[in-house]
């Protein structure tokens, strides 16, 4: 190309390119290529001949199907919040280090490495009608009747706080303890209380990674799966829009409503994505300059 | 504040860290805790900060005691080694954090930000965020965040350390300039012999958290009491001796297969070991003949060029070489005679 000004740089450049080829390709192979083809089938309903945004407008117009949306997004924001003011709290208070702080941690994360489905068996033994939570409970006389804590939102929710958590906290804490700690003895110096401290201090130097932490416990539990099914109610309250693409693919075998399907969940995470970029820049615009790192 | 009384032990487990540090600061003084690292300074600092507590003792400030009081509550400030800006806030809104927790009104909080960044000359820096800002603009940033509350005590912590060596000069006379227009009173912790003595009214000595020596920089510059004090404090000559005579206040050592003399206080008796030190730059070398002095002479072995002069290990027998400091010209494998000038070498109990 006659645009390149001298060689040095357009050698560097096609380098360049050469080491960065086998991720574009992998990205192109495993994203790109997987995504364009789902966009592509979903404008190809089955019952019609060439494109048509059929699929999209019989989901919308069915209750059962565009309902999913409102109860996926009921589960994802109140467990994103949850997790994440829990993990900030916990981080927080371990920033410092505490006693026998590497023994707290591995059970803290210990979840993360059970996997969804163990996890979601323990849940239902451990809190089930006839699980131990409740049979101690109703033993001890606190209660009457048992907590109905699984095959309902309740048992998805403790299902998405247990897998979520351990993530969530694992990144607070890094970027916490990452806070050049005399920040803080410097605020106390200056007259503030630990509250001050935390409030005009340390949470606008959190806030960017409390972002991303949102965007990723958010988009992962939006994609809730088997706890849906093992711990919810399939068939009601806890109908995700997984389950609603997972129906239209594996039962109706109707691939091409089940990626439109599929794309509308993305859309869906990638509107909460955006709502959290723009929140986080109203929040704290100095940290988006670069000068927040040290 | 009139008067601040430190009294004050802290121990790790079985480590002690500070053994006891007892102290009177009084108003206006600027006291510096100079030491090698480990040697407790930063800890003492860190515990009249209140930002460590300590094991036992107490801190008594105007006689009453302020040890159990949280940092937020002594008024004190403090500037760290590292500046420790808050990194997403401005220079103006950092120098007015202070302000900005007490009950003051904006301009009034305005007016003496102003007048603060305008004293330590970042006048126009207010809308720039501490990153972009050189390391002394940093650090003037964070005096006068700390100076703006009308501190009762200044406490700072290495503070031009991270600096380069001709700013660290600069920003070190800056320093002296603000306390003395101000009326501070300062302590200040370094690990710099050259800044403690140019900054100081009194130094406080510190090693593996005793007290080796406090006095005035000339008391601990010019007689040093220890071993350890004199070789921090820049003496490299040291030659273990046995004191051979005393006489009209003049003793005579000999050790290390060489015979000096010193000056001795009214305890020093004959036949007991000492140590007898002496400055490089205090060795006489060459012809000139001094009174009082005794001669040795010796090989030279290296030279170490450091500008205007120079240093140079003088072999004077098998056991013992000497560290001269010179603006004449010398050469490796010269021999040079060397003189003892009895009012520069010090006298100091063995180790």
């Amino acid at each position: 190309m006659r645009a390149v000004a001298n060689d040095e740089k357009s050698e560097f450049d096609a380098l360049a390119f050469f080491c960065l080829l086998p991720s574009l390709l992998y990205v192109l192979c495993m994203f790109v290529y997987p995504f364009l083809y789902g966009v592509y089938l979903s404008l190809q309903p089955q019952k019609v001949s060439g494109f048509s945004f059929a699929n999209y407008l019989t989901f919308f117009s069915d209750p059962y199907q565009y309902g999913t949306i409102w109860i996926t997004f009921s589960l994802a924001i109140p467990t994103t919040i949850v997790v994440l003011l829990l993990a900030l709290w916990l981080a927080y208070g371990m920033r410092r280090g505490i006693f026998m702080e590497r023994t707290v941690t591995t059970i803290l994360i210990m979840p993360i490495s059970l996997g969804v489905i163990l996890l979601s068996e323990g849940i239902l033994g451990f809190y089930g009608s006839q699980g131990w939570f409740n049979q101690v409970l109703l033993g001890l006389g606190l209660i009457k009747e048992p907590f109905i804590l699984t095959h309902n939102y309740a048992g998805v929710m403790l299902a998405l706080f247990m897998q979520q958590f351990p993530f969530c906290f694992l990144m607070l804490l890094g970027y916490i303890s990452g806070i050049d700690p005399s920040l803080e003895r410097s605020a106390r110096m200056l007259g503030a209380t630990p509250s001050i401290v935390f409030r005009r201090v340390m949470l606008p130097l959190i806030a960017p990674g409390l972002a991303i932490a949102f965007a990723l416990v958010f988009v992962m539990s939006f994609a809730v799966f088997p706890s849906a099914i093992m711990l919810g109610q399939p068939a009601g309250t806890t109908r995700t829009i997984s389950i609603a693409a997972y129906q239209k693919a594996f039962e109706q075998y109707d691939m091409s409503a089940a990626s439109a399907i599929a794309v509308v969940m993305g859309l869906c995470q990638l509107a909460a994505l955006l709502v959290i970029i723009l929140f986080r820049r109203r929040l704290s615009p100095a940290a988006t300059m670069g000068v927040g790192k040290r | 504040m009139d008067s601040l009384k430190l009294g004050i032990t802290k121990r790790y487990g079985n480590k002690t860290v500070l053994d006891n540090l007892e102290l009177d600061i009084r108003k206006g003084e600027f006291v510096t805790f100079l030491g090698p690292s480990g040697c407790g300074k930063s800890t003492a600092l860190s515990i009249v900060a209140g930002l460590i507590a300590a094991t036992e003792g107490e801190i008594r400030l105007n006689g009453a005691r302020v040890d159990h009081l949280p940092p937020e509550k002594r008024a004190f400030g403090m500037v760290f080694q590292n500046y420790a800006l808050f990194p997403h806030m401005t220079v103006f809104d950092n120098v007015s954090f202070g302000l900005t927790l007490k009950p003051l009104s904006k301009e009034e909080i305005k007016k003496r930000t102003d007048a603060m960044l305008k004293l330590v000359q970042l006048t126009g820096y207010e809308e720039r965020y501490p990153g972009q800002l050189s390391g002394g603009q940093q650090q003037r940033v964070a005096i006068a965040r700390a100076l703006v509350l009308h501190p009762r005590l200044m406490l700072f912590d290495e503070p031009l350390s991270n600096l380069d060596a001709k700013l660290r000069v600069e920003m070190r006379a800056e320093i002296k300039q603000i306390h003395a227009a101000l009326g501070l009173t300062s302590i200040y912790v370094t690990h710099d012999q050259a800044e403690a003595l140019s900054l100081s009214d009194r130094i406080v000595l510190l090693r593996n958290g005793v007290l080796m020596q406090s006095g005035t920089p000339q008391e601990i510059h010019d007689r040093p009491k220890n071993v350890f004090v004199a070789d921090f404090m820049g003496f490299r000559n040291f030659f273990k001796v046995r004191i051979a005579s005393v006489s009209n206040g003049i003793a005579e050592g000999v050790g290390d297969g060489i015979r000096i003399r010193a000056r001795a206080g009214a305890d020093v008796r004959v036949d007991t070991d000492m140590v007898m030190a002496i400055r490089p730059d205090d060795i006489r070398a060459g012809g000139e003949v001094v009174s009082g002095a005794e001669d040795v002479s010796g090989r030279v072995e290296v030279v170490e060029y450091l500008g205007r002069e120079q240093e140079a290990a003088i072999r004077i027998n098998d056991n013992t070489r000497v560290w001269l400091r010179t603006a004449e010209a010398i050469r490796t494998a010269d021999t040079i005679g060397l003189q003892f000038p009895i009012d520069k070498v010090v006298l100091l109990p063995a180790e």
